[in-house]
């Protein structure tokens, strides 16, 4: 099949960026998205242009690197990674726009690449146990009722993405934040420190500049993992305890 | 002994004898050890820095420990995020001595199937201590958070993996890894908000700087601007994973790489068995010449499907329209005892064989049927489902197949590295302050790695082995400040500089992909699941050629002081032709056949791998030279597990 | 957000209690229209609860329209935009499941805060009296809907109340935790949401339709 791709080109964080079009032909539609963007390079590179720039690494769907929006949706028409999705979800002719995530908490880079680090500063938070190296009872300690750690989890699936940023029309990382916060405080040994992680995440949330949300439910329907949008309302349950607990 | 054919192309060295293992009964040598080790007063530790390069299971689990104690640590990572390092790829599950299942399983059997599931090319202290700590690393991480799958009583399950008779994987659904990695990673951004770790995302390590005999830094390239930097401390740990993309098309991520290591081994570390890699048998058939990776399928499938080629050469009816009769199912033809669940190695060049006899199927003839038709008759569609559903539907995410109306196509990939820098018993290269950890030493697994042995290794170097002996180490600090104007930190800058100049001014007409994709079939038809001594001598004059070309007439487009990854990957693969090459040496040096190193020359009548124990029961370090390199022998001794041949008839 | 909200939903449930009197005659709404005036008197002067609800309710209005006007700026900013436009592509402009209803919160919620000026203008103060000025509470709403254009401003409002509800009620209270289902759509509260945007939406265009074409009261 032959496609029209249209790229989001932007020399670096300074430089204004654009919409820019390709052609890509013969293209196989057993090809992931991400080769289908090799091969463009390649032919790019041959012709002495730049490369487009886009971060990618696992092209399994687990790392999280790899990320863009493709017809105004994160990742893409399927439900998955951008580097699990393949040509075969598009036509023969079709014309493919292809942008970075957009947040302001999510500068760009260089063309696809966006900056990410704000989420490893929310985890930063308290998105952890603090439990160091070496301090730990035996495993079987403290059993864990099966529902828990299931449900525990499904909210650990979690990439780190940031699609449900990127389809947020909020630029809301409450999905994010809210995952973590369900994983760690369904288990046991998530408790002592289950007040201060949901304050100090939502706090470095707000601070890093993420929106609020409004519960529109589009983050988790472009997450690859299906991260489910009740983490959010634990989430909300959780703050609205500490804050009753005057933990703020 | 006769003259190995090998030594055209290398020089012998001195044996290696002491790797700094105590002496005495196995299970008293790591405590031993512990004792022995100084100890650094907590208030002088801050003082202590360390860089930890690669944040996978290894590195970040180290980095948070050595934060934890109190040490200034440095981390780096070439992602974006410590979080995203290819640990978090591994789905089985991680093995640990528990014996919760009450069936008979012990450190000591763990210690006992893991040297001989390395096929007698590993250390008995080291494997023991492997096992011996892996009991407080699943402790650790459950402490952590980490959600490992449980029963109904809320204790944790286990499940028996590759083959093993006992249940002693413990794991979390299919991606024990990720969430491993996250409980390691977690652990980190907590030492990263307390301050006692230094994150540096985004920064690819491309030299090691050494003082006096000493590691003590590293030039780094910070890859959004460009600018290349210097980092020093009192002890360097790399973490930095194996080097499958040696092969180019493999199940490690794209970015993974052998240049820290690589450039480490051109200081004088020794590079150890770098030809052992082992090459899953279940996973994804390449569909086209621009397949960038390749996606491995969980082993568990084997368990259920039946794997199968047409009887007849050339054979390209559907699956479904070849009779029962005209099939081979040839693992259990040639191997009926057990069938489709031999070793991996074993199932892996049995594909390949038949693939070679024009059996294969698929585009390009590269793949066998791995089929459930009979199980989905015998157990019911709704139990496959169960069992395998996740698996199928990441098949047909892939392929666009449906694995429940056709048989999937399955074929060998590239999976792991057993190789990697060689370490003594502290984990300590054979260059002082330099430490390696991981997938990037050349490990505890000897030839071959057992299933879910892969993450124990990882976690239990950075959470419980580094921690003690690199704090030997760091007793004898704070070493010499070191100012970056020292003319070895300046040599190393420039090195550096050069050589990414370098790259920039070829402007020949090729790109660096095609460059690897030659290199990668390369390695994977001489130095893949099969070698022989022609081949890989060929093998080493072709390296060698597109080596020249490569400098010569590579296109790297861009300048350095930008994110700029066509000149990342030109390192890398710059890296990668040298790796080929001492690969390939090593290969044809190894006149034997063991785990995941099979030379044709050496097999039995029936066509099985053929060890020679007498000749080659030794670690092959190699020591760099600009010439050649040179071979140093580190003999492998057995007081505890007898040294048998293995048969799976 | 969700607090001051849900205090307007329930305003809005009994408002429109007070509404369907209409159809039980003039008489009942206009008792109906006096009782609120003296309810808990003499405990409290006269008009002493309506005024406590009218500043409740006041306050609840100022917070939302602030919090409202807060959120939009702040998440605005959080978005991205490259100029006018997040992405630049045309396609899928309205997301993947998003309903039309999250989509015109904002707007919505002004046409209502509009509406609402009008409505006690028109209703309350009797400033604007299109039918003709009246002296009953039932009088006012019976001249008002002689008119086309009041009947046509009011069914817009309602319709605006019923979307900004079929969002914001779901939204309320997901956000104060009620939420414990992994999908919107099968969310009891999303189901809510719906059943009471309907019912006040029906509820409150029922008197003036009757009024209009049937000629309650008439």
């Amino acid at each position: 099949m032959n496609i029209t791709v249209r790229v989001w080109r932007q020399k670096n964080a300074d430089d204004k960026g654009r919409m820019v079009t390709y052609g890509v032909e013969n293209v196989s539609e057993h090809m992931s998205f991400l080769e289908m963007l090799d091969v463009l390079n390649e032919q790019l590179t041959l012709a002495g242009d730049d490369p487009i720039a886009f971060d990618h690494d696992c092209r399994e769907g687990i790392c999280g690197m790899c990320g863009v929006v493709i017809n105004g949706i994160a990742h893409g028409p399927e439900v998955t990674t951008t580097c699990q999705l393949h040509m075969r979800s598009f036509e023969d002719g079709a014309v493919i726009d292809v942008e970075p995530w957009r947040a302001g908490a999510f500068p760009v880079v260089k063309d696809l690449v966006v900056d990410r680090s704000a989420f490893d500063r929310i985890i930063q938070a308290g998105g952890y146990i603090s439990a160091p190296t070496g301090s730990a009872p035996d495993a079987h300690a403290v059993p864990v009722p099966k529902d828990d750690a299931d449900h525990a989890f499904d909210a650990a699936t979690c990439i780190g993405c940031g699609a449900c940023v990127a389809a947020c029309p909020n630029g809301s990382a409450m999905l994010f934040t809210s995952a973590k916060i369900t994983h760690l405080g369904l288990l046991p040994q998530g408790q002592p420190e289950r007040e201060s992680r949901v304050i100090g995440m939502v706090e470095q949330h707000d601070h890093e500049g993420f929106g609020s949300c409004t519960n529109i439910g589009e983050c988790t329907s472009a997450c690859p993992k299906g991260i489910p949008l009740d983490t959010i309302a634990q989430l909300n349950r959780d703050l609205l305890g500490a804050l009753a607990h005057g933990k703020a | 002994m006769t003259t190995n054919v090998s030594e055209q192309f290398h020089a012998v060295g001195e044996d290696i004898h002491d790797t700094k293992a105590p002496a005495g009964p196995i299970e008293r040598r790591w405590d031993e050890r512990k004792f022995s080790t100084k100890l650094v007063n907590p208030a002088n530790r801050r003082k202590l820095s360390v860089i930890v390069v690669g944040t996978g299971l290894a590195g970040a689990s180290a980095a948070a420990t050595l934060g934890e104690a109190g040490y200034h640590v440095k981390s780096f990572c070439y992602q974006d995020s410590p979080r995203r390092a290819h640990s978090i790829a591994a789905q089985g599950g991680i093995n640990a001595a528990k014996n919760y299942r009450n069936d008979g399983d012990s450190i000591y059997r763990l210690f006992y199937d893991t040297v001989k599931g390395g096929d007698f090319r590993a250390r008995e202290s080291n494997v023991y201590r492997l096992a011996q700590v892996s009991v407080n690393i699943i402790d650790q991480c459950v402490a952590q958070g980490v959600p490992f799958a449980r029963e109904y009583g809320g204790l944790l399950d286990n499940r028996s993996f590759g083959g093993v008779q006992v249940s002693r994987t413990f794991y979390a659904r299919g991606q024990t890894g990720q969430q491993l990695l996250i409980g390691a990673y977690q652990a980190l951004e907590r030492q990263i908000a307390a301050g006692t770790v230094e994150m540096n995302t985004r920064h690819e390590m491309l030299e090691l700087i050494m003082i006096d005999g000493k590691a003590r830094g590293i030039i780094v390239r910070d890859m959004v601007s460009g600018e290349i930097e210097t980092h020093t401390a009192d002890a360097v740990v790399l973490a930095t994973g194996g080097y499958g993309n040696v092969f180019f098309l493999s199940t490690n991520a794209m970015g993974c790489n052998v240049t820290a290591t690589w450039r480490a081994h051109r200081k004088g570390a020794f590079f150890a068995n770098p030809c052992y890699t082992q090459i899953h048998p279940t996973c994804i058939p390449v569909s086209g010449d621009y397949q960038s990776k390749l996606t491995l399928m969980s082993e568990s499938l084997r368990n259920d499907g039946r794997i199968w080629v047409p009887k007849k050469a050339g054979d390209d009816r559907a699956p479904s329209d070849i009779p029962e009769d005209e099939r081979d199912y040839y693992l259990e033809r040639i191997y009926p005892a057990f069938g489709n669940l031999v070793p991996r190695d074993i199932a892996s060049r049995a594909a390949k064989y038949q693939c070679d006899a024009g059996k294969g199927v698929g585009p390009g003839g590269l793949g066998v049927y791995l089929d459930f038709a009979d199980a989905i008759a015998r157990l019911g569609r709704h139990e496959v489902e169960a069992k395998y559903g996740n698996l199928f539907d990441m098949y047909a995410q892939i392929t666009g197949e449906n694995p429940y109306e056709q048989p999937m196509r399955i074929y060998p990939a590239v999976h792991y590295t057993m190789g990697g820098l060689w370490v003594d018993y502290d984990l300590q290269s054979n260059l002082e302050g330099l430490f390696v950890a991981g997938e990037a030493n050349f490990s505890e697994h000897g030839a071959n790695r057992l299933g879910a042995s892969a993450l124990m290794q990882g976690l239990a170097d950075g959470y419980f082995v580094l921690p003690y002996t690199i704090a030997n180490y760091l007793a004898d600090g704070p070493y010499e400040k070191i100012d970056d104007s020292h003319p070895e930190v300046v040599a190393a800058r420039t090195a550096v500089e050069e050589r990414i100049e370098k790259f920039l001014s070829i402007n020949g007409t090729r790109t660096v992909d095609s460059f690897h994709k030659e290199l990668g079939q390369i390695m994977w038809d001489y130095c893949g699941m099969e070698r022989t001594e022609e081949g890989l001598i060929k093998a080493i004059s072709m390296i060698r050629d597109l080596k020249a070309d490569f400098w010569s007439n590579v296109k790297v487009t861009g300048v350095n002081e930008e994110l700029n990854q066509t000149l990342e990957r030109a390192g890398r693969v710059a890296d990668f032709f040298e790796l080929g090459e001492l690969m390939c040496i090593d290969a044809l040096n190894r006149r034997e056949s063991c785990g995941g190193h099979f030379r044709a020359e050496s097999q039995t009548e029936d066509g099985e791998a053929l060890r020679h124990d007498d000749e080659f029961a030794y670690v092959s370090a190699w020591e760099f030279g600009e010439e050649q390199p040179t071979l140093r022998k580190e003999p492998l001794e057995y007081e505890y597990v007898e040294m048998k041949s293995r048969s799976y008839k | 957000m969700a607090v001051s909200g849900l205090i307007m939903v329930a305003y809005l449930l009994a408002h429109m209690y007070g509404n369907l009197k209409a159809f039980a005659g003039p008489d009942s709404f206009n008792e109906y229209a006096h009782h609120l005036r003296t309810m808990l008197t003499p405990i409290l002067p006269r008009e002493g609860l309506l005024w406590i609800i009218r500043v409740v309710l006041l306050a609840a209005v100022l917070i939302h329209a602030y919090t409202a006007i807060n959120l939009w700026r702040r998440n605005k900013k959080a978005a991205g935009y490259v100029g006018a436009k997040r992405y630049q592509t045309k396609q899928n402009k309205t997301g993947i499941q998003r309903s039309y209803a999250s989509f015109t919160m904002r707007w919505g919620g002004v046409t209502i805060a509009l509406f609402i000026v009008f409505h006690i203008l028109n209703l309350t103060t009797n400033d604007i009296h299109p039918g003709g000025a009246a002296d009953t509470p039932y009088g006012k709403l019976h001249n008002s809907f002689q008119s086309f254009w009041v009947l046509l401003a009011y069914t817009v409002a309602m319709i605006a109340v019923g979307f900004h509800l079929w969002h914001g009620f779901w939204s309320a209270l997901t956000t104060l935790g009620q939420n414990y289902s992994a999908k919107r759509r099968d969310s009891f509260w999303n189901s809510a949401a719906i059943a009471i945007a309907a019912l006040i939406t029906i509820g409150f265009l029922a008197p003036p339709f009757a009024i209009y074409f049937f000629g309650l009261g008439g």
